[in-house]
């Protein structure tokens, strides 16, 4: 690609600068512009001026305190849960492997591709008041009511996005461990070295930079989630996305709402941003002539890198 | 191969499946299941009924899913095209122009869609352009929401498309404009489908941007699966969030078959 980028002289230079311009124009014009209306609304009160008075108030509500510690705390344990299981799961799938896991990546890249609050519809047939779990419990021991009540809870939530962002963990880790030979790791065991000592020694840290990047990536997506809280229908739940809701179109407070999305803006972006280095670093040194492929098969991706 | 005994193979086997069948299986057999029953009162639903998906396939929640399919249709490739003009461009610039044209595309992945729902409302309820209430504000969520996937995807085939064919192209005297239309884009179908495709998909499963900003007259299929789950009619919710599962696959299928047939051109 260097070749060619030369090769057409920079003679060129000044144009294909310019046929970049109208897609950056079309996204400026709406997304960015929309932003920045944002950040303005959010110092501009109703009745003119500007002052920060909006933030003052919105950081004095509990309301607000309470949906950034309920959004800060849940994406942080969804997040370390996706990492334990998804580092658990992908262990077995790429080192024990079994009939049929071919047929498991298709359907993680399925699972992938399906709206997040289909677990929550779910959770509640299964640990709902009148669901799979309680029916059993009553069935069983003939009591009014089931144990299981903590779906309109944290915990609920919590469920929820572990279950649904642990595939997201899984698909950079089964890229990662494709590329760790198998010959290393027989020559540890051939040495002596039991299973879990391997997994720590030898795997671990190959795959500690797609550990990290996947789990930033799934922080951002466990802050920035907005379907599976919502359908919790939990009163007692409050993030912060739900709150640039509740204040925007449920009580019609701009301001207010301005005020939340440019503290959720700035969190996110700042962890994306972290998301970004951590990635980068997780690239196993493409250099620029070999670029990364996009995982689609992580296994024959591993095959071909070895070879080459 | 990282455990060597036969029993202790089976034991991880059994341990994985006792881990994964329950927490990722589970949910969608579930609604299924839930789909087809009127009640759940035990370890399985009881009443069963087709009445849900006789429902889900007329009036309003037919509407819902046409509503669906365009905005997806729509969103999907305005994101395309956008996309890949952003992903060719910033191709041919290097250093920091590039990095900065990756930054600002990938952007919209960092904010919360929520916020890109607010944003949108903000900016298109006055003059000078209104688009609060129509059905162009949600498409054009969508496409913001979609794009970044769009240019990923693209940027990603085309730092990996060998040069020599372009520049064969070239060099028997064919112009830019042809190069791009009969080589780089025919080479790029591949990428541009699956592009499509999660493009697609994203969009037929977006909620929290359309909750945002849906007028009356236009209301997407997810939004419907919240309105029926809501008001407690959770059963005929999992029909409409079976509907809307079946669609998205049917649709990543009829793109991934796209895609083989250009694999072979």
């Amino acid at each position: 690609m260097g070749a060619a980028g030369r090769g057409s002289g920079e003679r060129g230079a000044g144009r294909r600068w310019v046929l970049a311009l109208p897609p950056v124009l079309v996204l400026g014009l709406v997304f960015l512009y929309p932003l920045a209306l944002v950040v303005q609304q959010s110092v501009s009160p109703d009745g003119g001026g500007h002052s920060v008075a909006a933030y003052g108030q919105v950081f004095a509500e509990s309301a607000f305190r309470g949906a950034l510690r309920n959004t800060v705390l849940i994406a942080v344990g969804a997040t370390v849960g996706a990492l334990l299981l998804g580092f658990a799961l992908a262990l077995v799938v790429a080192f024990v492997p079994f009939p049929g896991g071919k047929a498991l990546s298709r359907f993680i890249d399925v699972f992938l591709s399906f709206p997040s609050f289909l677990i929550t519809l779910a959770l509640l047939f299964v640990y709902g008041t009148a669901g799979m779990a309680n029916g059993l419990w009553t069935g069983a021991t003939g009591a009014a009511e089931g144990p299981f009540d903590f779906l309109h809870t944290p915990w609920g939530v919590l469920l929820a996005e572990v279950t649904y962002f642990t595939p997201f963990v899984m698909r950079p880790l089964l890229a990662a461990f494709s590329q760790v030979e198998t010959a290393q790791l027989e020559a540890a065991a051939s040495l002596g070295a039991k299973a879990p000592r391997i997994v720590r020694k030898v795997i671990l840290p190959e795959a500690l930079p797609a550990l990290a990047a996947g789990g930033s990536l799934v922080l951002v997506m466990c802050l920035n989630e907005f379907g599976i809280v919502l359908f919790t229908g939990a009163k007692g739940v409050t993030t912060l996305p739900t709150l640039v809701y509740g204040k925007a179109i449920l009580d019609g407070d701009y301001p207010g709402a301005c005020v939340v999305a440019v503290v959720d803006i700035a969190l996110s972006v700042a962890l994306y941003g972290l998301y970004r280095v951590l990635s980068s670093r997780a690239a196993p040194a493409a250099p620029s002539s070999r670029p990364s492929r996009p995982s689609r098969s992580p296994r024959t991706d591993g095959v071909r890198r070895a070879r080459a | 191969m990282l455990v060597h005994s036969r029993r202790a193979r089976v034991c991880v086997w059994a341990a994985f499946l006792v881990v994964f069948l329950p927490v990722f299986a589970l949910p969608f057999l579930v609604i299924v299941a839930a789909s087809f029953a009127t009640g759940w009162s035990g370890a399985l639903p009881s009443g069963p009924t087709l009445g849900h998906y006789r429902d889900a396939v007329r009036g309003d929640a037919l509407d819902a899913l046409v509503t669906s399919l365009l905005t997806a249709a729509a969103a999907s490739a305005l994101a395309l095209a956008l996309g890949t003009w952003a992903a060719l461009s910033a191709h041919a610039l290097r250093g920091r122009a590039r990095r900065a044209m990756d930054l600002l595309f990938m952007l919209p992945v960092a904010v919360p869609s929520v916020v890109v729902g607010l944003s949108l409302l903000v900016a298109f309820s006055r003059p000078p352009v209104l688009l609060n209430g129509t059905r162009a504000i949600v498409v054009l969520a969508h496409t913001v929401l979609v794009t970044a996937f769009a240019y990923r995807s693209v940027t990603a085939a085309v730092t990996r498309l060998d040069p020599a064919y372009e520049q064969a192209a070239a060099s028997l005297g064919a112009s830019p404009p042809y190069v791009l239309w009969r080589v780089r884009l025919p080479l790029l179908l591949p990428s541009l489908s699956a592009a499509a495709g999660l493009c697609f998909a994203l969009s037929m499963g977006e909620l929290s941007a359309t909750m945002m900003l849906y007028p009356p007259d236009w209301l997407p299929l997810p939004v419907k699966v919240f309105a029926a789950t809501d008001r407690g009619a959770l059963f005929s919710g999992a029909a409409l969030a079976v509907v809307l599962m079946v669609t998205t696959l049917l649709a990543l299928s009829a793109v991934a078959r796209i895609r083989t047939k250009a694999t072979y051109r």
